[in-house]
C-alpha cells in the first residue's frame, strides 16, 4: 500500500472504532461517569472529609489523579478487549484479513479506537471531577503524556486479551481478576507510604503504582516513586506489549485456522 | 499467453488436530473464466479458498494471484482479491453503507471515489434504499447481496463466491446469477463458484474442478464433463394411467406414478424408438423432462468412485 492508502485504511478503522464507541454512548460513556460521580461523593466528600490529609493535599484532591487514571485504564482496555473480540466472533475481522491493510495497521487502528475511549472517559471524569474540587495541574506535560502513554498501553493490552480470548468470559476475566484489583492496590485511593515495608516492596511490582504516581505527580507535584523510572518503564512495556501484539498478529493467533 | 488468475500449486493443507485437508492440490483457473469448485461437505473447497485470501494458512505449496506470489506480496495480491464467504462476516449492527465504505477505506480508496462506487453497487443489487438501515434488519438474501457489494467495491479481478446463493429462494437466485454474469461477461471479473446447487454450477460455469477427500478428483470443462455422461433419464407424463409398465426393447423403463414413466437412456440411444414403441401399445406421451440435473449425476458417481478409492487405499497400505 502506499502511504496515502495506508493512511485511509488507518483512519478508516480508526474512524469506525470511535463511531462504535459513541454509537453505544449508554454502555460505553455513561456508566464510568455515573461510577466516578459515585466515588467523589462517598470516598472524597463523605469519608474523605474525616480522613484528613494525604501527602499534604485533601483527600479529595489526593483521589481525583488516581480515579481519573483508573477510568482511563478499564475503558481503554476494555474498548479493544471487547471490540475486537466481537469483530472475531461475528466473523467480521475477515473485512479486514482479507484486505492489503498491514497488520500494524490493525493493531494501530485499534489501539488508537481504544485510546479514544479511554481519554474520552478521563475528560468526562475530570469534567465531574471540577464539581467536587478545584483541579490544578502542576506538570500539564507529564500529565497529558503519561494519560497517553498509559491509555495506549492498556488498550494494546485489551488486543492481546482479544486475540487470546475464545469466548466473551475469556474478555472479562482480565479485567476483574487482574487490572481491578491491580488499579485499587495501585495507590489510586491511599499513599504507599501508608504500607508496612515489606507491602511497599511487594506494590513496586505492580505495573498500575507507577502510572497513577506519575498521573498524580503531574496534578499534584508528589510522587511515592522515581517520575523517569515510571516514564521509562511504561514505554518499555508498550514497545514490548506491541510487538508481542504484532508478532502474534502476523502469525494468525487466534484468527486464522 | 496471460498469467492464470489463480494458480496454485502443490497446495497442502495439515489442521492442529492432524486432519489432513488438502493433500498437495493443483489448479490453474484462467483470467475470464466462470469456475466451480465443486465438492461435498469437508471435501477440502473452504480450506482452498480460506488459504487463496489468507484466511486460512497452509501447510505446504504455493499460490500465485495474476502472478503474484502470494508468498511474496500477499499485500498486492489482496488488491486483485475480492471474497464473499459462505456466512455472513459484517458488523450486524453497523448501517449498510458504512459497511461498504469501511471496507473500500480498507483497500485505501478515497471516500470520493468510495461514495459513487457504493451508490452504484448497492443500486445495482437493490440495496441503495436500505444504506441507511442497520445490517441485521435485511432479510437473508439482502445480506448476501451486501456481500458482494462489499466485495466488489475495490473493482477485484478476480471474485471469490463460497456458496453465494445458499438460503436464498428461486426468483433472487436467478438475479444474483444474472448479475455474476454480467460482472463476469461485461467487467472481465474471473469468478471461482462454490455451491451445493449444480444447477447453478451448469449454467454458470464454464470449467469446473472436483474436490474430494482434499484432491481434485476432476478438472475440466463443463461440456466436456457433460459428454462424458452415458445415461439420462426422463420422466413421460401420460395422457392416460397406465396399469403396467409397457415393455420397450432395449431400454430401462420403470412406472414412477400410474400416469408418468421414467426410461433411461443409454449414449448412442434414440428417443424415437421410445416414442415408437410406445405409441404402437396405444401409451400418448404428453410432456417430457429430464429426471436430475444432469451434472448433479456425473458429480454423484464421481464423488462416489473417489471415495471408494480413498477407503481402498489404507486398506492396501495396511496389506501392504
Amino acid at each position: 500500500m502506499t502511504a496515502t492508502q495506508t493512511a485511509i485504511a488507518l483512519w478508516t478503522l480508526v474512524l469506525k472504532e470511535i463511531k462504535r464507541f459513541t454509537r453505544i454512548w449508554p454502555q460505553t460513556l455513561l456508566p464510568p461517569s455515573i461510577t466516578m460521580t459515585m466515588y467523589f461523593i462517598i470516598f472524597g466528600s463523605l469519608i474523605g472529609s474525616r480522613i484528613g490529609e494525604m501527602d499534604g493535599f485533601t483527600y479529595m484532591d489526593f483521589i481525583v489523579p488516581g480515579l481519573i487514571m483508573m477510568a482511563v485504564i478499564t475503558n481503554s482496555y476494555s474498548n479493544v478487549a471487547s471490540s475486537f473480540f466481537s469483530n472475531k466472533f461475528q466473523r467480521s475481522v475477515e473485512e479486514m484479513m482479507v484486505s492489503p491493510m498491514p497488520n500494524w495497521v490493525i493493531l494501530t487502528g485499534f489501539v488508537l479506537g481504544g485510546m479514544a475511549r479511554g481519554l474520552g472517559v478521563g475528560v468526562i471524569v475530570t469534567l465531574v471531577s471540577l464539581f467536587f474540587t478545584r483541579l490544578s495541574v502542576a506538570h500539564p506535560l507529564l500529565t497529558v503524556g503519561v494519560v497517553v502513554l498509559t491509555a495506549a498501553l492498556f488498550s494494546i493490552g485489551g488486543f492481546i486479551n482479544a486475540l487470546l480470548a475464545n469466548k466473551f468470559d475469556d474478555v472479562s476475566i482480565v479485567p476483574t481478576f487482574v487490572l481491578t484489583p491491580l488499579t485499587y492496590l495501585g495507590g489510586v485511593f491511599y499513599s504507599i507510604t501508608l504500607l508496612p515495608p515489606f507491602w511497599q516492596g511487594v506494590s513496586l511490582l505492580n505495573p498500575i503504582l507507577y502510572m497513577v504516581n506519575v498521573f498524580r505527580h503531574g496534578f499534584l507535584g508528589v510522587s511515592d516513586i522515581p517520575v523517569a523510572w515510571a516514564l521509562a518503564a511504561i514505554l518499555a512495556f508498550i514497545a514490548g506489549l506491541f510487538a508481542l501484539a504484532l508478532w502474534m498478529l502476523e502469525r494468525g493467533k487466534g484468527i486464522r485456522s | 499467453m496471460a498469467e492464470p488468475a489463480l494458480s496454485i500449486r502443490g497446495l497442502t493443507k495439515v489442521y492442529g488436530n492432524g486432519f489432513h485437508a488438502l493433500k498437495g492440490i493443483d489448479l490453474d483457473v484462467a483470467q475470464g473464466d466462470f469456475f466451480a469448485l465443486l465438492g461435498p461437505n469437508g471435501a477440502g473447497k473452504s480450506t482452498t479458498l480460506g488459504v487463496v485470501c489468507s484466511l486460512v494458512q497452509k501447510t505446504a505449496g504455493k499460490v500465485e494471484i495474476f502472478g503474484i506470489d502470494t508468498d511474496r506480496d500477499f499485500a498486492r495480491a489482496k488488491y486483485h482479491l475480492g471474497v464473499v464467504p459462505q456466512e455472513f462476516n459484517f458488523n450486524q449492527f453497523e448501517k449498510v453503507i458504512d459497511i461498504v465504505l469501511a471496507q473500500a477505506g480498507y483497500y485505501g480508496m478515497p471516500r470520493r471515489e468510495a461514495l459513487p462506487r457504493a451508490r452504484e453497487l448497492l443500486t445495482d443489487l437493490g440495496l441503495w434504499d436500505k444504506r441507511n438501515g442497520s445490517a441485521r434488519m435485511l432479510s437473508g438474501g439482502m445480506k448476501r447481496r451486501l456481500m458482494i457489494a462489499r466485495a466488489l467495491m475495490h473493482r477485484p479481478r478476480l471474485l471469490i463466491l463460497d456458496e453465494p446463493t445458499a438460503g436464498v429462494d428461486i426468483e433472487l437466485r436467478r438475479s444474483m446469477w444474472e448479475y455474476m454474469r454480467r460482472i463476469n461477461r461485461e467487467e472481465g471479473t474471473t469468478i471461482i463458484l462454490t455451491t451445493h446447487y449444480l444447477e447453478e454450477a451448469e449454467s454458470l460455469c464454464r470449467q469446473v474442478a472436483i474436490i474430494n477427500h482434499g484432491e481434485i478428483v476432476r478438472n475440466t470443462s463443463v461440456r466436456e464433463l457433460l459428454s462424458e455422461l452415458n445415461t439420462e433419464t426422463f420422466l413421460l407424463d401420460l395422457a392416460h394411467p397406465v396399469e403396467e409398465t409397457p415393455h420397450v426393447e432395449g431400454f430401462e423403463v420403470r412406472r414412477v406414478e400410474p400416469a408418468q414413466l421414467a426410461v433411461v437412456v443409454h449414449r448412442g440411444q434414440r428417443l424415437n424408438e421410445v416414442f415408437a414403441a410406445l405409441g404402437e401399445q396405444g401409451v400418448q406421451v404428453v410432456s417430457m423432462r429430464n429426471r436430475a440435473n444432469r451434472l448433479e449425476e456425473m458429480f454423484v458417481s464421481m464423488v462416489e468412485r473417489s471415495s471408494a478409492t480413498a477407503a481402498a487405499e489404507p486398506a492396501q497400505e495396511a496389506r501392504a
